[in-house]
């Protein structure tokens, strides 16, 4: 393979080169400058869409700054989901928000994550109308509580529902079924 | 920490903060009283004018509307649970079913989430192949919608017309791949097959036929006395509210704005041909109901370059592993068999990451948000449906009209039941 010849500095070259990695680089530095570089952790491009992810107790500044900054004007919300991860200790559950800048079109997911006994997240209902039916969701999904938003009840499932039912402790399938066994699928 | 302690003080502290929430009871405040003499109105679950199963509940004071508060979830199907059990391909199912008047946008932004996802390059011809489709798609999403539009504003005949001309994209999908309603001509790495000689000549007759439709369906409305006096100056939404509430499509071109995701972030050779983005001014009934005819122009537009310039060669990828053989070479060929075998079974595994893949759909940026763990089966999958997006605007849309503004504008949004909820 050739990725293991190249240099560093070929590497970099062609990171140079790449537009969407330059505004990459152009995104991540406006936000080291913004928030201080302190503030992010774990960035990576996976299919070449910056993602960074970063603590819940800052995440409400982080998005209004954004929402603010007049040089990227990433001021649309893209979409927000929930996601539950049990093997992680202390960071079992986590929220993914999507941003973009309908001006340059650059695009930003941002994480966060942070233990299933304190399922609570800042709402983003002040910012964006739009997060209202979305955190509406991710409470019916997940059980993440976001303190202040005008209605917090259930939107998709039943309200009695007394579960969480993406969490990945209930299965799809009824457990008790042995017909349904995985035996011979996929040896 | 057992999972089980964990879990009762979740639910403790889900219930603690639920006691402290503020409730809001629709009907609570308001039924009753006589002091402000309003009336509570069900407008839904079940009735045509709906669109699908959901429910608005109104509150009128006379004939105008003070509030409303939408319930949804009527046919909630938890697809992104059911999602994360089964392998990509037999996710193909659940996304046809989200907005299925246009089934294959939905069908091919899956694909291509995939494709994406496992690194699958997909040949020149089977891009066209689904530009091709996915155009045919929006045409028949955007001639529902409007003729619907006209049904719900008392004029049934233009949608007699155009439901016709949907019938015959119809077939021209059965003659791509044998269904009607819910395609399935797509695969991870191109199309099922190529289209067939039928299928052109169809194809070719079709474009020649409708465009004298088209312009009919526009006559009997667009200068229509009536038309403008119910839709103009109704529902309408500015483009700083309709982009804080996360509008795309033809509802946030209508306000203003020109964004779409062919243009914006090319897909499938989109950046290939030339068509414009109609917008409009005020973002009201009327405007939407412009912008999705002028869009409808463009898509044939699209169609009939990509036709012109269909380029020779396969229309699928050489990816064996990924590639759902078609089902002639499965009988013949053993190789094929043994690929569509661990294919269907779900034997292949994706590569650990996380993709974020946007189509424009028939009514606005449809985006599919994959976590893979390296499994046989999505980790998590978050379905972007810009229908459960911009519903949420719907009560701010009509409050201070009156319920038969309130029909129009429903309808002028292109809610999808499907979609919606999912």
């Amino acid at each position: 393979m050739a990725d293991h010849t190249e240099s560093a500095a070929a590497q970099e070259t062609a990171t140079a080169q790449d537009p969407a990695a330059q505004k990459n680089a152009q995104l991540l530095d406006l936000l080291y400058r913004l928030f201080g570089q302190d503030a992010f952790t774990d960035v990576e491009e996976p299919y070449g869409l910056l993602t960074v992810t970063t603590t819940r107790e800052r995440i409400h500044d982080i998005v209004a700054g954004l929402q603010q900054d007049q040089e990227l004007q990433l001021n649309f919300l893209t979409t927000m989901c929930g996601m539950h991860w049990p093997e992680q200790e202390g960071r079992e559950l986590g929220m993914v928000y999507h941003l973009h800048s309908l001006v340059h079109n650059v695009r930003l997911r941002l994480k966060i994550f942070f233990p299933i006994s304190d399922p609570v997240v800042p709402t983003l209902t002040d910012l964006y109308a739009t997060a209202n039916w979305m955190e509406r969701e991710t409470y019916d999904y997940f059980g993440i509580i976001f303190p202040g938003h005008p209605n917090l009840i259930r939107i998709l499932n039943v309200e009695d529902m007394d579960y969480h039912p993406m969490r990945k402790e209930y299965a799809l399938e009824d457990g008790t079924r042995e017909d349904k066994t995985d035996l011979f699928f996929g040896r | 920490m057992a999972v089980n302690d964990t879990l009762e003080g979740t639910h403790k502290i889900i219930e603690e903060a639920r006691e402290q929430q503020p409730r809001i009871n629709p009907l609570a405040p308001t039924v009753n009283d006589f002091n402000q003499e309003l009336t509570t109105l069900n407008l839904g679950p079940t009735h045509p004018a709906t669109h699908g199963i959901f429910q608005n509940i109104l509150q009128m004071d006379g004939e105008r509307i003070v509030s409303g508060v939408p319930t949804i979830g009527y046919i909630h199907r938890a697809f992104e649970k059911i999602a994360e059990r089964r392998p990509f391909y037999q996710i193909t199912p659940l996304t046809d079913r989200m907005n299925y008047c246009s089934s294959p946008i939905n069908n091919m932004g899956w694909h291509m989430t995939v494709e994406k996802l496992l690194g699958v390059t997909v040949p020149k011809r089977a891009e066209y192949m689904r530009v091709i489709v996915m155009e045919l798609a929006r045409i028949t999403d955007h001639l529902i919608c409007n003729s619907i539009l006209g049904v719900d504003t008392g004029a049934f005949t233009g949608f007699l017309y155009v439901f016709q001309e949907r019938e015959k994209v119809y077939e021209i999908y059965e003659e791509i791949c044998g269904a009607r309603l819910t395609t399935n001509m797509g695969r991870v790495g191109g199309m099922e097959r190529d289209f067939s000689d039928t299928a052109v000549q169809k194809l070719r007759k079709w474009l020649k036929e409708f465009p004298a439709v088209m312009k009919e369906f526009e006559s009997m409305f667009n200068r229509n006395r009536i038309f403008m006096d119910r839709t103009q100056n109704v529902g309408g939404i500015t483009a700083e509210r309709a982009l804080n509430y996360g509008f795309t499509g033809p509802n946030l071109r209508a306000a203003g704005v020109d964004y779409d995701v062919r243009v914006m972030n090319p897909y499938s050779s989109y950046q290939d041909f030339d068509f414009e983005i109609p917008v409009g001014t005020n973002g009201d009934t009327y405007d939407r109901f412009l912008v999705r005819n002028e869009e409808i122009w463009q898509s044939l537009r699209i169609i009939n370059q990509a036709l012109e310039n269909l380029p020779e060669g396969p229309y699928h990828a050489d990816a064996p592993h990924y590639y759902l053989p078609p089902k002639q070479a499965v009988y013949k060929n053993m190789e094929a068999l043994i690929y569509h075998f661990k294919i269907i079974m779900g034997e292949i595994e994706a590569p650990v990451g996380e993709v974020y893949h946007s189509v424009e759909g028939g009514n606005g940026e449809l985006g599919f948000y994959l976590v893979s763990d390296g499994g046989r089966t999505p980790y998590r999958l978050h379905f972007r449906r810009p229908c459960f997006i911009y519903y949420q605007a719907y009560p701010e849309m009509v409050v201070g009209s009156t319920l038969s503004d309130a029909i129009v504008t429903l309808s002028s949004m292109n809610v999808i039941a499907g979609e919606l909820d999912a």
